[in-house]
């Protein structure tokens, strides 16, 4: 044996001697627990970490969080709130018609909400087509490849504020983009100040945010796919749409509903590049519903945290929603694979 | 025997950080202007002629102040001492200094006229001192007036003298707006006051909204939908966000900018020879021509475990000779009675600065009493908020200013409620 290999030998042993140690003393007890608790009590036992990270840390808030929402006052120890049943609840929910924000007692609430919905029915369906897009180009034989897709990914690198910040001194009365506008010859624009102008800015630059994290995604997707489909396409003189309807999109489609359902959770809890962007405004058009929690709860004068708990609770319940279409689109093209 | 020694002499290391530890006062401090590099000198040399105690400066931004501290308070948390503007509202989280100072007397002679606003009602503690007083006044560019040939109202101006001019130098210099107030509910308060409003019921909770809230709201709206008011600063915002007004009138695209004493620092070291600049005091309504009084304190924290250190610290920030080097450097107005009535030597060569001074100082004595009692009244910063947030509505046409008197009683009614 050379001097190097009876080294390793020896380096071997070292490392291994204390874990062989170690496993000699768990042996017994291992062994007993498994006898008294069988196989799926060892599996509980080897579980309990975890289960009490979760529990500490997103369990017992929720359970605290729904608590808050039962009680009243601005005190922020439960212990000095009054138990107010479901109230914070029905006067989230006095309203007229819910339709109309200002027939309802808590009109921002409603606003926040209305404006949600909209949010996301808009960027949803661009995010994932920009995504879409943005993956397909990627996929092709550019030239720089590399270097095209960094620089869809580097926003996603990005945090929100900074994201926020850079828009806003864009997007300002007297920012780049006017200066653009007006050495092009055309009047300025005022995009934070109008409201469809603002709502658009928000949904734009969350786009611009988080594309590339999405179009990564779908780019696996595109690359997971037989390159010999596009061979046999081609040689029969299949037009570029039609590969794309028939081979492509079919053959991408789990991805893509991956990217939908992940796309919509974030839209409903948009916040942090909008707060920062628009603070919410002009007015309410861009307060989505995470901003009135976080205002309710944390930023006005005097803070309301049972109400703050129960807006919060009725938008975790919508996301629950999501969570579960998500789980089941992803069980059924799990089984969709084994079948 | 190394490994001995190296125990004992990382258990003896350890031992000294903890008997550091235990002398260690920790500051929260916010800057509106040069105060920041003031404090940090100020700190420095009292940590170098006390080295038992160990003043730990954390200089954080103003919103860290205002959203972050109110929750480690309400956690029976936070610094030692901290710099705030939310005086009232959270009193109750505020340290009683008389058994942990020098000299009480001296504190009450001082400070004594402001401890009210600091302080639970009914209750005599010395919770700290107010670090500057403030008031609320406007500044005029003076450059832009004199480039459009326009007088600067007189100090009897209304508030319609003020837009009206800045309105002439607007269209005279194609500037972006007249003028611009801050969009907060502490800024618009001293007009509306002007204008004979009061917030503060009989019963000392929220009064109705009034006739003088209705004006001048009214006022602000026709303004800024006239392209008087700079549009942006109100309506880019929902909610109860504070945004200053000061980079239109830095960056001159205002003639006219309302906002408070404590600007002047800032406006002198960003303006520089730029332009010249000078304080207005505050515009008339129908029934006076008030600002609103105010400023920032620094307050013990009830939680602190180190009482007898954070009382030393207090009387050095406290005393004569440190508020008057602080006030001089930092151009604030002292709320120190006898600072206040000796003389003052503010360290600046800008003209413009002490002529701004003199006129805030005049503008002390127009103050009327319903603008004095709001820095003592716990519901003040609430209702602030309440306005600012519906006013900023109409002017985003979400509501029209009736439809948002309603909503602003209603806010009032159900914060008063949720506070039961």
């Amino acid at each position: 044996m050379s001097a190097a290999g009876g080294l390793v030998k020896t380096a071997g042993a070292i490392v291994t001697a204390p874990v062989r140690l170690l496993a000699r003393l768990l042996d017994a007890p291992l062994s007993a627990l498994q006898r008294l608790g069988g196989t799926n009590g060892m599996a509980a036992f080897f579980l309990l970490p975890n289960m009490a990270i979760f529990g500490v840390f997103v369990l017992f808030p929720l359970v605290v969080n729904i608590v808050y929402s039962t009680t009243g006052g601005t005190a922020l120890f439960l212990a000095n709130r009054n138990f107010v049943g479901a109230a914070q609840y029905q006067r989230l929910f006095s309203c007229d018609s819910y339709l109309d924000p200002k027939s309802c007692s808590e009109d921002l609430f409603w606003t926040a909400v209305w404006n949600t919905v909209a949010f996301v029915s808009v960027q949803v369906v661009l995010m994932v087509v920009v995504a879409l897009i943005t993956a397909l180009v990627l996929n092709r034989d550019l030239r720089a490849r590399s270097f095209w897709r960094a620089v869809f990914f580097f926003p996603v690198l990005l945090s929100p504020v900074v994201v926020g910040l850079i828009w806003r001194w864009i997007l300002q009365r007297q920012g780049l983009a006017n200066l653009g506008l007006y050495e092009m010859g055309f009047a300025p624009i005022n995009w934070l100040v109008e409201r469809n102008w603002a709502f658009a800015a928000s949904v734009g630059v969350s786009v611009w945010a988080h594309v590339g994290f999405y179009a990564l995604i779908l780019l696996a997707g595109l690359q997971a796919i037989p390159k010999d489909l596009y061979e046999a396409a081609e040689m029969d003189g299949t037009r570029p749409a039609r590969v794309f309807w028939r081979i492509t999109l079919p053959l991408l489609m789990p991805n893509l509903l991956v990217v939908l359902v992940l796309v919509l959770i974030r839209a409903v809890q948009i916040f942090d590049e909008v707060y920062v962007l628009t603070g919410g405004g002009p007015g309410t058009a861009t307060l989505y519903l995470t901003q009135y929690i976080y205002e309710v709860g944390f930023a006005s004068a005097l803070r309301n945290p049972g109400l703050a708990s129960a807006a919060s609770i009725l938008m975790g319940l919508v996301l629950i929603v999501l969570t579960l279409f998500q789980l089941g689109i992803v069980r059924r093209n799990a089984s969709k694979g084994q079948s | 025997m190394k490994i001995r020694t190296a125990f004992a002499a990382i258990t003896a290391a350890l031992m000294a950080s903890t008997a550091a530890q235990a002398g260690d006062v920790r500051l929260m401090w916010y800057s509106d202007g040069v105060e920041g590099e003031v404090i940090k000198d100020l700190i420095d040399r009292f940590n170098k002629d006390n080295p038992d105690i160990k003043v730990i400066l954390d200089d954080v931004g103003y919103k860290v102040v205002q959203e972050q501290l109110p929750v480690e308070l309400e956690a029976g948390r936070g610094p030692d001492i901290a710099r705030v503007t939310n005086l009232k509202t959270l009193a109750d989280h505020w340290l009683d200094l008389t058994p942990h100072i020098a000299d009480a007397e001296y504190w009450k002679t001082n400070f004594g006229d402001q401890f009210d606003w600091m302080r639970p009602d009914g209750s005599d503690i010395i919770p700290g001192f107010m670090t500057q007083l403030t008031l609320t006044g406007g500044f005029a560019n003076k450059t832009l007036f004199e480039q459009a040939g326009v007088e600067l109202p007189g100090p009897d101006a209304t508030w319609d003298d003020w837009v009206e001019a800045a309105g002439k130098v607007q269209d005279s210099q194609q500037l972006n707006a007249a003028f611009v107030v801050d969009r907060s509910g502490h800024r618009i308060s001293a007009p509306i006051v002007s204008y004979g409003g009061n917030y503060i019921g009989p019963d000392r909770l929220p009064a109705p909204i009034d006739d003088g809230v209705k004006t001048f709201a009214t006022k602000l709206v026709d303004w800024t939908e006239a392209g008087r008011m700079n549009k942006e600063t109100w309506v880019s915002a929902a909610g109860t966000t504070y945004r200053p007004g000061i980079d239109d009138f830095i960056n001159a695209q205002v003639a006219y900018y309302y906002s408070g004493s404590w600007q002047i620092a800032a406006l002198s070291s960003k303006i520089g020879t730029n332009f010249d600049w000078v304080a207005t005091g505050s515009p008339c309504g129908t029934a006076g021509c008030s600002g609103l009084p105010g400023g920032a304190a620094l307050v013990g924290i009830k939680y602190t475990k180190n009482a007898e250190d954070v009382g030393k610290v207090m009387d050095y920030l406290a005393s004569e000779e440190i508020v008057r080097e602080f006030t001089e450097r930092t151009l604030f107005l002292p709320a120190h009675k006898g600072v206040a009535a000796g003389a003052i030597d503010f360290k600046t060569e800008d003209a413009n600065v002490k002529g701004a001074l003199d006129v805030f100082v005049k503008a002390t004595g127009n103050v009327i009493e319903t603008a004095n009692a709001l820095p003592a009244w716990s519901w003040a910063t609430p209702v602030y908020g309440v306005l600012v947030t519906r006013i900023s509505q109409v002017m985003a046409g979400e509501m029209s200013i009736d439809d948002a008197f309603v909503r602003m009683d209603e806010d009032i009614k159900a914060l008063v409620e949720a506070a039961k």
